[in-house]
C-alpha cells in the first residue's frame, strides 16, 4: 500500500514553542493509526502538521506525495479537530453541503451522511449553534464522509460520543480504511479505540516516545 | 562605515542649522520664517525616501525571503514615521504665522498625514505578531498595499483640493541662490545621511534581536 | 474560480439571511449614527443637507468596519478557515466571494441610509445614475479593502482595534470619491461627479488585484 504520511525529524513551532521536536512517523494507506500521549505532548500539532496547517520548521515530511517542508499543501486531506469548522448559523445539512461544494463534490449525499453518523432528521434542521459538542463533531465527521479524503486526520473523535455514536464512528472509519484511505487519529481513550486501530504510536514532549506496537484486543499499553 | 555616515550626517545637520540660522538672509515676504525651508523640504524628501525603501525591501523580502530585507523595511518605516511626524510639525509651524491656522487641508499636508497613518498602522501590526516569519510576510504585504494606495490617496486629495482652489501653502521664494542654495543642499544631503545611519543602526539591532530569538528557540527545543 | 467564489459568497449571504445580523444590528447601527450626527450638528436644515453626503459615507465607513469584523469572525469562530484551506479552494475565490457578500450587505446599508438622509436631512436625489454607480463602486472598494485587511490581522488577539486603524486611512480615497460624487448626485456641487467615479474604479481595481494576489499567503497563516 502507498505511503500517506512520511515524517523524519519533523519540527514545528507554535510561536516560539517547539510543539514538535523531531518526529518520525510513517502511515500507509489502509491503516488506522492511533497517536496517544499526555496533554500537551503534541498530538494536535502532529495532526495539524500532517494536514499542512502547521508549517514544519525543520526536518522532512511528505504527505500524499506532497513535500511539506516547502510549505506545500497536500490535496485530499480531511481534518476534524476539536473545532469542527462549522458555521453556527447554518444547520448541519447546509454545513455539510457547503463543505462538499468547496471540495467540488455534488452536495446530494449530505443528508445520508448525517444519518450514518447518527444525526436523525429532526436534528438536521436546527442551527449548529444549538448542538452539543459531540453532535457538532458528528457533523464534521459527516462532512468528511461526504468528501471522502484519502487521508483522515482526527483529533479525539470519540470524545463526547455515547456508545452507539462510537460504533457509528468506528464503522465509518473502518469503511474508509477498507476503501484505501489512511487514518491517523489522536485519542486518550485507548480502551474504546483499540478495536479499529491497527497500530499505535506514542508521542511525548514533541517526540515519538516508544516504538510503534501492534495493538491487539487484549494487549495492555505500558505508559 | 555606518558610523562614518552618521557622523557626516549629523555634522552636516549641525552645519545646516548654523548656516540656516546665522548666515543666510531672511526672506522679503516670509521674514525669518523662510529658514524653515532648510529643514521642512529635506524632512519631506527623506520621509518619502524612507517609505519608498520600506516598500522596496518589502517587495524584496516577499521575493527572496531574506530576513535582512524585512529588518531593513521595518527599520526604515520606523525612521520614516518619525521623519513624517516632523514633516507635519514643521509644516504646521511654517504655516501658522503665515496663514493664522495650525493646519490647512492643503493637498500635500493631507496626503502626508494619511501616509503617516498608513505606516503607523504597519508598525502597529508588526508589534502584535509574535512569530517572526508571519510578522515579516504580513508586514511586507501591508507595506506593499500601503504603497499601492499612495497614488490613489495622492490623486484623490489633489483632485479634491484643486476643486476648492486652495493656494498651496508652501511656496518658497523661487530666487534661491548663493549661500541659501548651498544651505538647502547641505540640508538635503545631511538629512539623507542621517536617515541612512539611523535605519542602518535600527536594522542591525533588529537583526541581533531576531538572532537572540533564534538562540532562545534552540535552547527551548533542546530542553524539551 | 468564479464558481468557488460564488459558493463562498452564497454561504456568507445565507448565514446573513439566517442570522439577520445585517437587518437587526448593522443597518440600525447606521441609522442611529445618522440620527446622532443630526443631534451633534446644529439641526439647522441647511447645514445637514449640505453635509448629508459626507455624513452618509462616513457612516458607511464605520459600518464597514463592523460588517468586516463579522465577515471574518465567521471563519475564525469554529476554525472554519482550516477547512477552507484544506478543501483546496482557490484563496482568491475566498477573497472575492467574501468581499462580494460584504459589498451586498453594504449596499443594503447605503440604500437604507440614502432613505434616511432624504428623510432626515432633506437631500434630493438629482442624478440617480451617478449615485448608483458611485455607490456600487464605493461599496465594492470598501468590501475589498476590508476583507484584505481583515485577513492581514487575522488570528491576532487585538484584531478588533487593529483593523480600524489599518483600514480607515487606506480607504480615504473612497470616502473622498463617494462623497464628492454624491454631492454632485444630490445637486449640491457644481462640479462634475464622474471623475470621482473613475477614481473609485481605480481603487476597486487596485484592491481587487491586491487581494487576489495576497490572499493565498494570508490564508496560509490564518
Amino acid at each position: 500500500m502507498g505511503s500517506a504520511i512520511h515524517l523524519r525529524s519533523a519540527m514545528a513551532l507554535l510561536g516560539r514553542f517547539p510543539a514538535l521536536a523531531g518526529v518520525d512517523l510513517d502511515v500507509s494507506q489502509g491503516e488506522i493509526v492511533l497517536v496517544e500521549g499526555p496533554n500537551g505532548a503534541g498530538k494536535t500539532s502532529l495532526l495539524r502538521a500532517c494536514a499542512g496547517l502547521l508549517r514544519l520548521s525543520a526536518g522532512s515530511g511528505t504527505v500524499l506525495g506532497v513535500d511539506l517542508s516547502k510549505g506545500g499543501r497536500p490535496r485530499g486531506v480531511g481534518f476534524l479537530g476539536h473545532s469542527a469548522g462549522l458555521y453556527d448559523d447554518l444547520n448541519p445539512r447546509e454545513n455539510v453541503e457547503f463543505r462538499a461544494r468547496l471540495w467540488g463534490i455534488p452536495p446530494a449525499g449530505a443528508a445520508a451522511a448525517l444519518e450514518r453518523v447518527g444525526l436523525e432528521g429532526r436534528l438536521q434542521n436546527v442551527t449548529v449553534a444549538q448542538l452539543s459538542a459531540g453532535q457538532r463533531r458528528r457533523v464534521g465527521l459527516a462532512a468528511l464522509a461526504v468528501v471522502r479524503p484519502r487521508l483522515w486526520l482526527l483529533d479525539e473523535p470519540h470524545a463526547g460520543l455515547d456508545a452507539s455514536a462510537r460504533e457509528q464512528l468506528d464503522s465509518v472509519l473502518g469503511e474508509a480504511a477498507a476503501e484505501g484511505a489512511a487514518i491517523l487519529l489522536a485519542s486518550h481513550e485507548i480502551e474504546h479505540v483499540g478495536r479499529i486501530v491497527s497500530r499505535s504510536v506514542c508521542i511525548d514532549r514533541g517526540r515519538i516516545a516508544l516504538e510503534p506496537a501492534e495493538l491487539t484486543t487484549d494487549s495492555v499499553h505500558v505508559a | 562605515m555606518l558610523n562614518a555616515i552618521g557622523i557626516l550626517g549629523l555634522g552636516g545637520l549641525a552645519g545646516t542649522v548654523a548656516l540656516g540660522l546665522g548666515s543666510t538672509p531672511p526672506d522679503r515676504v516670509q521674514g525669518e520664517l523662510v529658514r524653515m525651508i532648510y529643514i521642512h523640504p529635506p524632512l519631506a524628501w527623506t520621509t518619502y525616501l524612507a517609505f519608498a525603501v520600506t516598500g522596496l525591501f518589502s517587495a524584496l523580502y516577499l521575493w527572496r525571503q531574506q530576513p535582512r530585507h524585512d529588518q531593513i523595511a521595518a527599520s526604515s518605516a520606523e525612521v520614516g514615521v518619525v521623519l513624517c511626524s516632523l514633516t507635519l510639525v514643521t509644516g504646521s509651524l511654517w504655516g501658522r504665522p503665515t496663514w493664522g491656522v495650525w493646519w490647512t487641508w492643503d493637498a500635500r499636508l493631507t496626503t502626508t498625514a494619511l501616509l503617516l497613518a498608513l505606516f503607523a498602522g504597519y508598525l502597529a501590526l508588526r508589534r502584535v505578531v509574535p512569530e517572526p516569519v508571519t510578522r515579516a510576510r504580513r508586514g511586507a504585504l501591508l507595506a506593499l498595499v500601503a504603497v499601492a494606495d499612495i497614488p490613489l490617496v495622492h490623486f484623490s486629495v489633489k483632485l479634491w483640493r484643486t476643486l476648492h482652489q486652495q493656494p498651496t501653502l508652501l511656496r518658497p521664494d523661487p530666487q534661491i541662490a548663493g549661500v541659501q542654495a548651498w544651505t538647502l543642499l547641505l540640508g538635503f544631503a545631511s538629512l539623507t545621511l542621517v536617515y541612512v545611519w539611523l535605519t542602518g543602526r535600527r536594522a542591525r539591532v533588529e537583526g541581533l534581536a531576531q538572532l537572540a530569538e533564534g538562540r532562545a528557540l534552540d535552547l527551548a527545543v533542546a530542553s524539551r | 474560480m468564479l464558481r468557488e467564489a460564488y459558493v463562498v459568497a452564497a454561504k456568507d449571504l445565507r448565514v446573513e439571511a439566517r442570522s439577520h445580523v445585517a437587518r437587526t444590528q448593522v443597518v440600525p447601527f447606521a441609522l442611529v449614527v445618522v440620527v446622532l450626527f443630526g443631534l451633534a450638528l446644529d439641526p439647522d436644515r441647511g447645514l445637514l443637507t449640505r453635509a448629508a453626503p459626507g455624513l452618509l459615507w462616513v457612516t458607511v465607513l464605520l459600518t464597514t468596519l463592523l460588517a468586516t469584523q463579522r465577515s471574518l469572525a465567521l471563519e475564525s469562530a469554529d476554525r472554519a478557515v482550516d477547512q477552507l484551506r484544506l478543501s483546496g479552494v482557490d484563496p482568491a475565490a475566498v477573497f472575492l466571494g467574501k468581499a462580494a457578500a460584504l459589498s451586498i450587505q453594504l449596499l443594503l446599508v447605503v440604500s437604507a441610509l440614502a432613505l434616511g438622509v432624504v428623510v432626515l436631512y432633506g437631500a434630493v436625489l438629482a442624478s440617480p445614475l451617478l449615485l448608483v454607480a458611485s455607490a456600487l463602486l464605493a461599496t465594492a472598494g470598501l468590501a475589498l479593502a476590508g476583507t484584505l485587511y481583515g485577513a492581514v490581522a487575522a488570528g491576532l488577539r487585538v484584531r478588533e482595534t487593529l483593523v480600524p486603524l489599518l483600514v480607515l486611512p487606506v480607504v480615504a480615497p473612497v470616502l473622498l470619491g463617494a462623497t464628492r460624487a454624491w454631492e454632485a448626485g444630490v445637486g449640491l456641487a457644481v462640479s462634475d461627479g464622474w471623475p470621482w467615479v473613475r477614481l473609485l474604479v481605480a481603487f476597486t481595481v487596485v484592491f481587487g488585484a491586491a487581494g487576489v494576489l495576497a490572499f493565498g499567503p494570508l490564508l496560509e497563516e490564518a
